[in-house]
């Protein structure tokens, strides 16, 4: 469930990890283009070790190492077949996918709705965030509060989101109630009665968050390297603002749930359910709706980043979140799998090139890692993150920026392409361990118009990348001269000062948030 | 990770009048098919074994238990667990070295070099600074000596290459857990890896570890106005005990800890007897035993770690700390609470449920819906551990314009509600429900199934308690809250804590070296 309050904290029993988590990052709904990304890993933490320049002469004396691990046998791997879900595509163009699953007594579901944020008019930024919000509360056959106790009364939920370019309306409940719970997500599809105090519920919510996005280092990082990408006035990053939230109205939200119901809706179903009878239900409630409406083509830009170094000062913190970003690709460049293998070696995990320099052998960061990302249908961000107190910025981002560099000047080894590929095939059919995460992927192909046996031509595709596709993509994408270079950090203890990295003046970046406040939404009842 | 938080707190998620009869069935079913499917074994060195088959796919996730955390650091060590968590991913005498034999006299050195150091620094009378750079000279020379042998994380490349997925750990105050998913194909390379660090750590690269867990520090605590509030707040709630410390420690200390404190809490605390393993996935019970004993019984016997003899004093008078800085408002307070053994610990759940989950909880439609004065407000417990007594937590997050005062007044509100009225059976039947429900909804993932399994054993000596639990959720009744409410939610037993947004000090900071 999508939590009551976005950005806020959870209080949960303290404790620490040995690598950052997703969760510990990048709370950043917007702006990074990933979502529903194949890419391992966010690309805070990422990237796989190269042993090269300090780790050379171990690596001479490896041959002589005692390997154990390597006497241990493995066996073949027990048969496995992911069980695809079951697709229909209904007359009027709506698809439906149906996932048996009978391990537990529950119905989960979902509609996934194109359009998103990037869609929304730039006057009314947050317009799809607030839809997203007060959809779920908006019911003609009940009331959102009397919804709500139904619902907490069977453990039951009924949820409403807006991401970047789709709205999702999903719903699960113990498999006694699914009947009900499904006729009461349909009618918030097809009838919904958006109501103000429910909008204006969702837009001081939205504006807790506007006030306090200064308040997080790295979330001020995030977002300001993503419109140093994009620009600030990109689809993907202009962020909401006060003016912008208060602008939305009742019949905004009427206007965007009509213009969006038209697309190419796809329905999921997962769970303990009569299949037989699931699709004759689903046929009865969507087969009677109008032909879908093809989603108008979209004409970006996407520029990349002005070179440079960009600073934003903030003076209760104690440590630097350095951003080192470009531009990335797509996922139907057929270069993606060299670039995963690449990303891999760059930033994937414990032995890739970065996280072994700057933190294993400088002890410089804690949080370090990167790579170039690939959305499913625009370019997204090459992205290089380091955190690291405030005295060493300079030598950890002059660490980091080596590391890219090096993706250009130190050839790639034969272990590094091996290592690479094995951490991603060996550990790739956690792609697909759960009928729940087959059935997303499905969904999420079909979104973008990819293949459904996408995700094995995939695999097929990483298994054949070779040491000359690497440096061939390497030369062909990693650019350090286009790079930008963001750092978020305490002005008077970085030292030595930025100026040292001799890349060109200092540009100050102003995240003061804008006023005056929005008209109070009382005023707009 | 949500699933994969404490379920101290997962827990007080878990939780209907109809559907309970319903259910009913369906929770015996569910306890016996686990007892068909779960073997476990206690081993000659006295660590707990459990094999939970569930054969959704190839693969399977493990989770070991280890009952220590930073509740357990020395006086003067804070951070030294979670220090020891960093090491235990550093390799062994087999892997990560080129030559143990050189490397073990090259580590000695090392920790000689770091001694002399320590002790010239910490001299509060006489202190040469010449000598101590000097000193700082050999520790180098001894680091840069000992890192000939090294062959950095080979550890986790073994397993990441070998398709390990979600390689972490954690370190809470009351327990350390090391966990990942795996190819069902790769359960024997597993036993020999885990079982490896667990029995033969090696104090590799522990200082500039240390400088990585300092940059942590930085990044949860120091700079993160959250963080820095949660640690003047338990600071402030405990005198006496542990749960009052910084649990990733306090700057001077956790920037001194040297290598031989950390190898003496690994003697102590990482023994057969305090530590649980668990499997869940696609294995055979009768194939994977014997592997896992052979491979587990590595690990040194020893006696189960005496349990701490302090006890939180009762708490005689209201705390508050006030951070008075240029970010936002937020808002805490906390009552001290009884560990999880107290026979009121599901009434504390039953609390946290009515209180603050979903949007039919009485904060959210008070704080949020009605008076529309806060993002968000929960009532949680217990913070920051639950092993031993910790604290019953509200927080309200304000709206702008509104101030922590506010939240305080409207927290306490509806805490009088509370103790001066019944909760309605409405709320208490979907405490109840909710509880089942998300316990049945847990059980689908292998990750989650594996750490609860562990945690549960630890804690009870027997993981049937994540089932049995519910019979003590299902006699929770209306008296029970009040009567825990009007017991411990008073004045007397409160600390408080609040940032309030003051204008940013920017007349004290000299220009900076940034620009």
């Amino acid at each position: 469930m999508k939590s009551l309050w976005s950005g806020q904290p959870r209080l949960r029993p303290i404790q620490v990890c040995a690598v950052p988590t997703l969760a510990a990052k990048a709370k950043t709904r917007r702006g990074w283009g990933t979502r529903g990304s194949v890419v391992k890993m966010f690309p805070i933490f990422a990237l796989v070790g190269a042993l090269l320049g300090a780790l050379a002469a171990p690596t001479a004396l490896h041959a002589q190492q005692n390997k154990p691990w390597e006497k241990i046998p493995i066996p073949k791997l027990h048969d496995f077949k992911p069980q695809q879900p079951k697709r229909i595509e209904l007359k009027n163009g709506i698809v439906v996918f149906l996932q048996e699953d009978h391990e537990l007594p529950f119905v989960s579901g979902s509609v996934l709705i194109p359009g998103g944020s990037r869609d929304e008019d730039p006057a009314k930024t947050g317009l799809a965030g607030l839809y997203g919000q007060a959809w779920r509360t908006s019911g003609a056959k009940l009331s959102g509060d009397a919804l709500d106790d139904l619902l907490e009364a069977k453990a039951a939920h009924i949820e409403t989101e807006a991401d970047e370019d789709s709205t999702a309306l999903s719903w699960d409940s113990l498999k006694g109630d699914a009947d009900q719970v499904f006729s009461l997500a349909l009618d918030l599809l097809l009838h919904p009665k958006f109501n103000a105090e429910k909008l204006e519920l969702a837009q001081e919510q939205e504006a807790t968050g506007i006030i306090r996005r200064n308040d997080d280092e790295s979330g001020i990082a995030g977002r300001e390297a993503a419109k140093l990408v994009y620009g600030a006035n990109s689809p993907y990053t202009r962020q909401p603002e006060l003016a912008t939230i208060g602008a939305v109205t009742v019949d905004d939200l009427k206007a965007w749930h009509d213009r969006t119901i038209g697309g190419k809706l796809i329905v999921a179903i997962g769970g303990d359910f009569d299949p037989v009878a699931m699709e004759a239900k689903l046929r009865a409630a969507f087969e009677g709706l109008p032909p879908v409406k093809p989603a108008p083509a979209r004409y970006d830009v996407f520029a990349g980043p002005a070179p440079g170094i960009s600073f934003i000062d903030k003076e209760d913190v104690n440590q630097s979140n350095v951003e080192i970003v470009g531009l990335g690709t797509d996922r139907r460049n057929p270069d993606v799998p060299a670039l995963a293998v690449m990303n891999e070696i760059l930033g994937g995990g414990f032995t890739s090139r970065l996280f072994q320099k700057v933190r294993t052998e400088l002890g410089l960061a804690y949080a370090v890692g990167g790579g170039l990302s690939f959305a499913y249908d625009h370019p997204a961000a090459f992205r290089v993150v380091v955190l690291t107190k405030s005295a060493s910025t300079v030598d950890a981002t002059r660490a980091a920026l080596g590391e890219i560099d090096g993706m250009t000047t130190r050839p790639f080894t034969e272990e590094e392409l091996t290592r690479a590929k094995d951490n991603l095939l060996n550990s790739f059919l956690f792609r697909y361990d759960t009928r729940e995460k087959v059935l997303a992927e499905r969904v999420r192909l079909e979104f973008y118009g990819y293949p459904a046996d996408y995700l094995e031509s995939y695999r097929v595709a990483l298994e054949k990348v070779t040491l000359a596709d690497l440096n061939a993509v390497a030369k062909k994408y990693i650019h350090p001269g286009k790079l930008a270079v963001l750092v978020v950090g305490n002005g008077p203890e970085i030292k030595p000062g930025l100026e040292e990295l001799k890349l060109g003046p200092v540009h100050p970046i102003d995240i003061t948030i804008p006023t005056p406040m929005p008209k109070r939404p009382e005023q707009q009842k | 990770m949500q699933s994969r938080i404490s379920s101290w707190f997962w827990k007080s998620f878990l939780a209907l009048t109809l559907a309970e009869i319903a259910f009913a069935g369906a929770q015996a079913q569910d306890l016996k098919s686990f007892e068909q499917r779960i073997t476990t074994k206690v081993l000659p060195n006295g660590l707990t074994l459990i094999v939970c088959e569930r054969q959704e796919a190839p693969v399977f996730s493990y989770s070991t238990f280890i009952d220590a955390g930073d509740v357990n650091d020395p006086s003067g060590e804070s951070g030294l667990a979670h220090m020891f968590e960093h090491l235990a991913f550093k390799g062994t005498s087999e892997i990560g070295t080129t030559d143990y034999a050189d490397e073990k006299v090259a580590l000695a050195k090392v920790e000689a070099a770091n001694n002399a150091y320590e002790a010239e620094y910490l001299k509060a009378v006489g202190r040469d600074e010449h000598k101590l750079a000097e000193l700082e000279k050999a520790f180098k020379e001894a680091t840069d000596e000992a890192h000939k042998f090294v062959i950095p994380n080979q550890f986790t490349d073994i397993a990441e290459r070998n398709g390990a997925e979600g390689v972490n750990a954690s370190t809470g105050l009351d327990e350390t857990r090391f966990f990942w998913s795996m190819p069902e194909n790769r359960l024997e390379l597993w036993a020999w890896l885990e079982s490896s660090r667990l029995a033969d750590t090696v104090p590799r690269e522990f200082y500039k570890e240390r400088d990585v867990v300092i940059e942590e520090r930085r990044m949860r605590t120091d700079s993160n106005p959250n963080g820095r509030l949660f640690e003047q707040f338990v600071a402030t709630a405990y005198v006496a005990h542990n749960y009052g410390r910084s649990n990733i420690g306090w700057p001077s200390e956790v920037s001194q800890i040297n290598a031989t404190e950390a190898m003496e809490f690994h003697k102590k605390y990482y023994v057969g007897a305090n530590i649980v393993v668990a499997v869940v996935g696609d294995v055979k019970a009768s194939d994977t035993l014997p592997v896992l004993e052979k491979y587990f019984s590595r690990i040194p016997a020893g006696p189960k770690p005496e349990e701490m003899t302090t006890v939180e004093p009762k708490q005689f008078a209201e705390k508050t700390v006030a951070i008075r800085e240029a970010t936002q408002p937020i808002y805490m307070e906390g009552y001290h609470r009884p560990d999880y053994h107290d026979p009121d610990d599901a009434v504390y759940d039953a609390i946290s449920d009515i209180m603050s989950n979903g949007r039919v909880s009485r904060l959210y439609r008070s704080l949020v819906r009605d008076q529309q004065i806060a993002a968000g407000a929960e009532g949680v417990s217990p913070y920051p551990g639950g092993k031993y007594p910790g604290l019953f937590v509200f927080f309200a997050v304000p709206l702008p314009g509104h101030t922590p005062a506010e939240m305080r007044d409207a927290i306490h509100k509806e805490i009088d509600k509370l103790k001066t009225a019944d909760v309605s059976d409405e709320e208490l039947a979907m405490y109840k429900t909710r509880t089942r429900a998300d316990l049945l909804r847990g059980l689908a993932d292998n990750q989650g199934l594996a750490n609860n399994l562990a945690e549960y054993q630890t804690r009870f000596g027997d993981w049937r308690e994540l089932f049995l639990q519910l019979d003590r959720v299902d006699k929770v009744t209306k008296a029970d809250i009040r009567r825990v409410a009007n017991q411990v939610f008073v004045a007397g037993n409160r600390t408080g804590a609040w940032i309030e947004t003051a204008a940013p000090a920017t007349t004290a900071r000299k220009d900076g070296g940034a620009q």
